[in-house]
Order: structure tokens, then C-alpha cells, then sequence
């Protein structure tokens, strides 16, 4: 556990790339079979099932601390992180153990049928046993949020330093489904498990948003146009007669949307498309947000089966025949792909259209109908690309439309997490509407916490202490004295928002110091931003 | 019913209140002894004022007549020029107005006092700000018995808990020879007053050369004679990147991303201070090591000082103080909350120049 706990001290302790390799390789050099491989399923969030909830362990640290619960809440609302505040507070600092980070891990699954006696007593020993930081990592194990800025590839370029397979072979490898318990760390890394690979993804090629302009981009004949549509990135793969269904998070969701489930008689076997998941009401793509009553379902009942339908759409073929096609051209996969979507003709499963265009002018063009498509904005394709790993530059961008925007007042702050623990950097925002004795009040309607500067943050921080109205825990009210100009990509009306609308991604373009409360947008002037 | 008795509750207070006014108030100017017409570490210019020590927050521009322990006028004439000020020895009593006050060593920084106010047998006690760790600087914190005790509570907090220094030390001494070993300079950050000095004293000088910025060398020029410290370099124009190579430099905070650094490179960034105790506030001063060392109490320093002062009022000024109020209340204590104008909440986001609390 120590050795664990050391690397990610190593990890969390420098911002610099290379460091970071270094650490992991380091460590993947020295650490045991059992401990690699728990490691590499830790790091890409394969994390064993939360053995006991958190509120417990808040009970369970602030009696072994000593301290009343609710002293431990408001420190733990200071501290911005339950594993770090409860390593904080409880009094050890003597490395009693010496198990390995497997060995806890172990006891971690054995742990969740436990009787909730035997989970504290457990807990609390380890919490004496283990020194500081390992506790703090120990804790975090529990809790399950493992947020350390180790990217999927910097582990692969750690791991290919220490094995020599390379990095995009890594990457494959280290996706889908396995897991520590039932792969070793040979196998997943030099091994090759047919049933494994069945089920397994391919590594998502992700495009960047658009840096330069668009003529430096070269003979707009060498580039192909999708729009980008506003669903979930997916990888829909049928292979030995059987239908999966990846999302870019790595996740397996196949049960989720069984109308495409179906698919599998219809696709021949050995093809995997790359595609994006999209609502599809009465013949019309549909909004995030009805999406969003689709995505955390367990279950997914009739009505909410016809009310939401799933579909496909696909703008990519890796694997055709059983055949890994990435080394192709776009243009080349695609003239596989169209055929084949047409040949398919299932409802559920569409084709994103391709586009090409005589002059940069007529691409700018068909962005400007971007929302009225119901898309993002636009995609842009080199025709000779094949089909990278990862986030590359140069052969793929993304072009969004720019954001909407609107003027609100920050009414509500909380404090923020992680480097921005102590700091009020968590912000609800208002919009004036009449209320109904005719009076003018700020309605709530977005949550924002991304879009200033550090500095800024620092400066709206104190002006939130100063103009605090009332506490709620972690949360203030403020005075409304500041004005902020909001992004965000999309918006639809939503009977689940007391404002009656939703927005998506909503972020903080700037601080508007030379506006005061009384210019800001009211909740009509939003509405009227919904598209019909 | 208990709405009438809160009210009956208050009417006895009241006019106790006006029989036995406080020995000390707050009001807009600073802690104020109205029997004495004296002030505590004022915030607003005056005409008396007792100073606990020579961080900005305390020790003020501007009053007519300052009163403080002899080793902190050097400390005082530095930051504030040519001001009329008295030096007191600790623990000798002194009368002001008829009122009774000593001082007595706070173990914060060097010449850094608690005040004892006594008037008719009733004793306050004004720590300013206070550590209860021996630090081999500043003369050790004694706890002083009384009433009514006025106590900083700026980590008051269970999730602060510090390591006995030596340990902090030997990691920023081993941090040192890592770094020198791999070519490059180590810049420790600290304030001027105190925290430099305090790490100058445990650096191990057998590692390499110790440089220091401007305002640290200044300060530290003005401590050395009541204090033996190893032998420093100021970084001037004049100061070649080569000499500097594997060596340590101490900075104050503000030094952070200047211009200044740019002569030190390649390097590694340290920052002291209690603050470092959480990943989040290392990360958002992007620093590259946080070394949690502290001129403040801990949270268990905190209680176990105002325990021993047998106190059975408190009263908290800056921190957190509503929530170390409340639990000092559970446990028994008469405790409140006044506000003052010393820098509690106000450093922990001064991200670049932290403040005199370190």
C-alpha cells in the first residue's frame, strides 16, 4: 500500500507530463504482478464496488477523531475532500501495515457483505494502521472518486516504457471488459483472450476544437463536413453473433438501449461503427436533455422506450469482415460504410451525413444551420486520414457554433473542490422575472464553476465573504451585486428546472463589472432563445 | 415561554453589562481598553497602542505613541520608519490609567507577545497571534491563566495538525540535496518576518549555498543580532544564474512566477506555511512541494492553550471562528465571535502574497 500511496503522492505532487511517465514506469518496473494490475484497473476507473457508504464513514471517522459529526462536516466542507479530510483528522501517522495495495483490495470486495460492525471495525483499523497519506489513498480506494489527472495516456506511455508494446496497442488493450479478478496483468498486456476481444473497443480517435483558420487548413476539397451531433459518443461493435455497445467513457451500455439490440440481425458479423447515440422523436433528433432521461436508467421501461427512442448514427466503420479497417482512408471507410448503412435499413441505425463543399464561404455557411439541424456545429474530416487513437491534432477538428449567451447575477456560491478547496468558486446564477405580487426577482436557472481566472475567482471570493447573506453548510447566499456573462451550448424548455428551462454546459465567458444587477437578462429574454 | 426567558435572559445581561463594563472592547479602530484608553493592535490610527508583533495586520502605520517587547522595535522601526515606541520587558507588570498590563512571550515569531490586562482582579489575556511548539526562534509560548481569554483561531480546524518541526525540516533538507543533486536550485517560499528565519535556522548549510530576495535578506539583516542564523547571499542583478545553480533560495510568496524567478532556472518551488496541510490550496498556489509548517497553533494547540489558561470566557478573532466558537461552547466555554480587521479568511486565497498568518 505504501508504494501505491507513494506514486500517487508522486502523481499528485507535480503538474509536469513527463514526471508523471516517469513515476508510473518507475513503479509498474517495481511493483508485483498482482499489484500492476490492480493499479493499471484503479487508474482507468475499474475500481472495486464501494464496500460501505460514505455517510458511515463520516460516522466512523468522527468517532475515531473524536469530534462531534457535525465538526466534522464543516471541516470536510473546508477541506473540499471527504478521503482527505477524513485522513486529516484522524489522529495517526505511523505506517503500521505493511500490506500490499492488492491485498487491501481484496479485503475491499470481501468487505461489501460484511455486517456493518465487522465494515467499521475494519475500516477504523486500517485508518490506524496506515499513515497519512496512505490512509488518504486508502480512503479514496472506499469512496471510489479517483480524480488524479493521470490520463489513459500517459499510463499507456508508462507501461509501454516497461513492457515495449506500444502505446496504441496498449490502448486497445486496456479497454473494454476485463478485470482484475479475472485477468492477470501477462494477459491483459501480452496475452491474447479471444473471449475478451469479442466484446473489446477500439480506442476512439477525439478531434480538437478548431485552432486556426479555416483557409490554413488548406484545399477545402481535401476535406469532408459531418455535423456534430449532441448525443454520446458510442462504438456499436457485433462480432461472434453478438451486439455491443461502448461509450466514449469506456463503459458498456449495451442493456441500456435495447432498440439496438436488435441490430444484431441485421449487421453482418465483424463490423464495429463509431457513431453517436441520439434521442429520435416523430422523425426529429431530439435534446440532450431527453437524452438525459435515457442515460441514468437502470431499467428502461415501455413508455420511456416510446416516449425517447435510441437510434445509431453512424460516420465511421473500424472493422469490416472482421477486419481492422483504421489504417484506411476516411474516404475509403466511408465508401464501405454508406453502402452498408444502406444495406442494413434499420430504423435504428442512420447514417451521418458527409458533406463536401466548393469553398470555405459554403461551409460557414451550413454551420450557420447548425441549430436549426439540430447539431453542435461541424466536423471537419481530412479525406486521407485513417482512424487515429486518442486526441490528435491535424486530421480532425471540431467546429462548433458559438455559444449562446446571456447576462445573469450570481446569487448563491459554494465552495469549491479539489485546488479550489476554501474558495467559493461554485456559483448558482439568476435571471429577473415578475414574480406574482409584480414584483422583479432573480430567478435560479444555471449552476457555473468553470471561466475565470484564478485570480478572478480570488476576487469573487471576496466579495462573496463580504456580501454573504446566509449560510447553508457549504453554501452562501449573496448579496446579488455581481454580473456574469453565461455560455452555454444548448437550451429546451424542462419541467424538471423551476425555471422551466434547461441550458447544457453552462460556463462563465466573463465577469461584467461594467454591468450592475438591474442590466442583467431576464428569464423571457432566455426563452426567447429556444429554439421552435 | 422560552421566548420570555431568552428576554429575561438578556435584561439580567444588560445590566451587568453596564455594572461591569468589558475590561476590553472591539469597536471600528481595534481592541480597545476603554479604563485605559489603550488599544491592542489597532487597525485604524490612535493615539495608544499595544503592539503584539511586527506582522502588517497587527503592527500598523500611523499611531501617536507604540508599545511593544524590546525585540520587536528593531522589527517595528524597519517596517514603520521613525515612530515614538516604548519597549517592555515579559512579564513585568506595567499600569496604564490604573490598569494593569504585561507581556508575555506568544511563540509566534520573534518578539511576538500575548497581552495581560488586569483590572480589579480580572484578568484578560490578548494573544495575538500564537503557537504553542517550541520552535528554537522565538521565545517559547507561555500559557497565561485568566478570565477572559482573546485567542486567534486561524487553523481552527481538527483537519490541522502539524508534524513535529524537525520532521518538516529533514524533508525540506533531504527535498534540498535531491534537488541539487539532479542540477537544479530549490526556492523555498515564506514570509519575510518569521517564517524565513525560522527556516533558515534548521537549513543544513553543509548542503550548499543559501541566497535569499531583497526582503528577506533585509529582515533577516534586522534579526541576526538577537538571533545566530547560517550565513545568506542576496540575489542581486549582479548575481550569475551559474552561482546560484543547486542552491537554496528563500523568497517571499510574492516572488512567485515574477520576473525575478526567471534567473533561477531550472528550479524546484517549495511553500511553507499551514495552508500546504491541503492538497488543494499546493495545487492552487502551484507550488511544487508543500512543506506544512506553521507560526500558528494547531487545532489541538488551540484547545489544549485555552485550557491551560483556565478561561472560561473566549472570545474568537480571526480564523474559523464560527466554527471553533461553537464547539468551544459545547464544551462548556462562554465563547463568541468578534470580528477585527486581522487577515483570517482573507489569506488562505491571497494565492500569490500570503499573508501575515502563515
Amino acid at each position: 500500500m505504501k508504494d501505491f500511496a507513494q506514486l500517487i503522492e508522486e502523481l499528485d505532487a507535480t503538474t509536469k507530463t513527463n514526471r508523471k511517465v516517469a513515476a508510473l514506469a518507475e513503479y509498474f518496473r517495481n511493483a508485483s504482478e498482482a499489484d500492476k494490475i490492480w493499479t493499471i484497473a484503479i487508474l482507468s476507473h475499474r475500481r472495486p464496488p464501494r464496500p460501505v457508504n460514505t455517510t458511515l464513514l463520516r460516522e466512523y471517522a468522527a468517532e475515531l477523531a473524536q469530534i462531534p459529526l457535525w465538526l466534522f462536516e464543516d471541516s470536510y466542507h473546508i477541506v473540499g475532500d471527504l478521503a482527505e479530510s477524513i485522513a486529516l483528522v484522524i489522529p495517526n501517522d505511523q505506517m503500521k501495515s505493511d500490506q500490499s495495495l492488492s491485498e487491501i483490495l481484496e479485503e475491499l470486495i470481501l468487505l461489501k457483505a460484511k455486517a456493518e460492525q465487522e465494515k467499521k471495525e475494519y475500516v477504523q483499523q486500517k485508518w490506524m494502521q496506515l499513515d497519512y497519506y496512505s490512509r488518504f489513498v486508502f480512503t479514496k480506494l472506499l469512496t471510489g472518486g479517483f480524480r488524479i489527472g493521470i490520463s489513459q495516456k500517459l499510463m499507456t506511455k508508462a507501461l509501454s516504457q516497461v513492457t515495449d508494446v506500444p502505446e496504441d496497442e496498449l490502448a486497445y488493450r486496456l479497454m473494454g471488459d476485463w478485470t482484475p479478478a479475472s485477468t492477470s496483468f501477462e494477459e491483459l498486456i501480452f496475452g491474447r483472450n479471444e473471449q475478451a476481444y469479442v466484446s473489446k473497443p477500439f480506442p476512439f480517435y477525439l478531434a480538437y476544437a478548431l485552432e486556426n483558420e479555416l483557409e490554413e487548413l488548406g484545399d477545402v476539397s481535401e476535406w469532408s463536413f459531418e455535423h456534430k451531433w449532441d448525443g454520446i459518443r458510442g462504438q456499436l461493435i457485433c462480432r461472434k453473433g453478438e451486439l455491443f455497445l461502448w461509450t466514449r467513457g469506456d463503459e458498456l451500455v449495451s442493456d441500456k438501449y435495447p432498440e439496438l439490440l436488435e441490430l444484431v440481425d441485421f449487421i453482418p458479423d465483424g463490423t464495429v461503427l463509431d457513431g453517436e447515440i441520439l434521442p429520435f422523436i416523430d422523425g426529429e433528433i431530439g435534446t440532450f436533455n431527453d437524452l438525459q432521461t435515457r442515460i441514468g436508467r437502470k431499467t428502461v421501461s415501455k413508455s420511456i422506450l416510446k416516449k425517447v427512442p435510441i437510434v445509431f448514427r453512424a460516420y465511421d466503420l473500424l472493422e469490416f469482415e472482421g477486419k481492422d479497417m483504421r489504417k484506411l482512408s476516411y474516404q475509403e471507410r466511408r465508401e464501405l460504410l454508406e453502402p452498408l448503412i444502406a444495406d442494413i435499413a434499420h430504423h435504428s441505425l442512420q447514417l451521418s451525413e458527409r458533406l463536401s463543399f466548393n469553398s470555405w464561404e459554403e461551409a460557414i455557411a451550413e454551420r450557420e444551420l447548425a441549430r436549426e439541424k439540430r447539431s453542435e456545429g461541424l466536423m471537419l474530416k481530412r479525406n486521407d486520414s485513417p482512424y487515429r487513437v486518442g486526441r490528435k491534432k491535424g486530421d480532425w477538428w471540431k467546429w462548433k457554433i458559438d455559444p449562446l449567451t446571456i447576462d445573469a447575477v450570481l446569487t448563491y456560491a459554494m465552495r469549491g473542490h479539489g485546488r479550489r478547496t476554501n474558495l467559493f468558486t461554485d456559483y448558482t446564477f439568476g435571471l429577473w422575472e415578475t414574480n406574482e405580487e409584480g414584483k422583479q426577482e432573480l430567478m435560479t436557472f444555471a449552476k457555473a464553476y468553470s471561466g475565470l481566472t484564478d485570480k478572478e475567482f480570488a476576487q469573487v471570493d471576496a466579495i462573496i465573504k463580504k456580501t454573504t447573506l446566509e449560510r447553508f453548510g457549504p453554501v452562501r447566499s449573496v448579496e446579488p451585486t455581481l454580473v456574469f456573462e453565461l455560455a452555454f451550448e444548448g437550451i429546451a424548455f424542462s419541467s424538471r428546472h423551476k425555471s422551466g428551462v434547461a441550458v447544457r454546459f453552462p460556463r462563465i465567458l466573463r465577469w461584467r463589472k461594467d454591468k450592475t444587477i438591474a442590466d442583467a437578462n431576464s428569464l423571457d429574454d432566455l426563452k426567447a432563445l429556444i429554439p421552435n | 415561554m422560552e421566548q420570555s426567558l431568552t428576554l429575561l435572559v438578556s435584561i439580567v445581561y444588560y445590566f451587568h453589562e453596564m455594572k461591569n463594563p468589558d475590561l476590553l472592547v472591539f469597536n471600528s479602530k481595534g481592541i480597545y481598553c476603554p479604563r485605559a484608553k489603550v488599544y491592542l493592535d489597532p487597525w485604524r490610527p490612535v493615539s495608544h497602542a499595544i503592539i503584539t508583533h511586527g506582522h502588517s495586520d497587527h503592527a500598523r502605520f500611523g499611531h501617536k505613541n507604540y508599545l511593544t517587547h524590546y525585540s520587536n522595535i528593531p522589527i517595528l522601526k524597519h517596517r514603520l520608519g521613525d515612530i515614538s515606541v516604548q519597549g517592555v520587558e515579559w512579564n513585568t507588570p506595567f499600569e496604564i490609567n490604573g490598569v494593569t498590563f504585561s507581556l508575555h512571550p506568544a511563540g509566534h515569531i520573534i518578539g511576538s507577545s500575548q497581552v495581560r490586562v488586569e483590572y480589579k482582579g480580572e484578568v484578560w489575556v490578548f494573544t495575538g497571534d500564537y503557537k504553542d511548539e517550541n520552535d528554537g526562534v522565538a521565545v517559547p509560548y507561555e500559557p497565561i491563566k485568566c478570565h477572559t481569554m482573546i485567542t486567534e483561531c486561524t487553523f481552527g480546524i481538527p483537519a490541522f495538525k502539524w508534524k513535529p518541526q524537525q520532521q518538516v525540516f529533514d524533508e525540506i533538507n533531504a527535498w534540498w540535496k535531491e534537488n541539487k543533486e539532479e542540477g537544479k536550485t530549490s526556492v523555498l517560499f515564506g514570509y519575510s518576518l518569521g517564517k524565513a528565519q525560522r527556516i533558515l535556522k534548521y537549513l543544513d548549510p553543509s548542503i550548499g549555498t543559501i541566497f535569499t530576495h531583497g526582503a528577506i535578506e533585509n529582515m533577516t539583516e534586522v534579526l541576526r543580532p538577537q538571533i545566530s542564523l547560517p550565513p545568506t547571499h542576496l540575489i542581486t542583478r549582479e548575481t550569475k544564474g551559474k552561482e546560484i545553480q543547486g542552491g537554496m533560495v528563500i523568497a517571499p510568496p510574492s516572488a512567485h512566477g515574477s520576473s525575478w524567478m526567471r534567473k533561477l532556472v531550472p528550479y524546484e518551488t517549495g511553500t511553507c506555511s499551514g495552508w500546504m496541510a491541503f492538497r488543494g490550496a499546493r495545487r492552487r498556489r502551484a507550488t511544487d512541494k508543500g512543506f506544512v509548517i506553521s507560526d500558528h497553533c494547531d487545532w489541538q494547540g488551540l484547545l489544549n492553550s485555552i485550557k491551560a489558561s483556565e478561561a472560561e470566557r473566549v472570545i474568537c478573532t480571526h480564523g474559523y471562528t464560527d466554527i471553533f466558537s461553537k464547539y468551544l461552547s459545547e464544551l462548556g466555554y462562554d465563547a463568541s465571535v468578534e470580528n477585527t480587521d486581522y487577515d483570517g479568511e482573507k489569506e488562505e486565497v491571497s494565492s500569490g502574497a500570503e499573508k501575515d498568518s502563515v
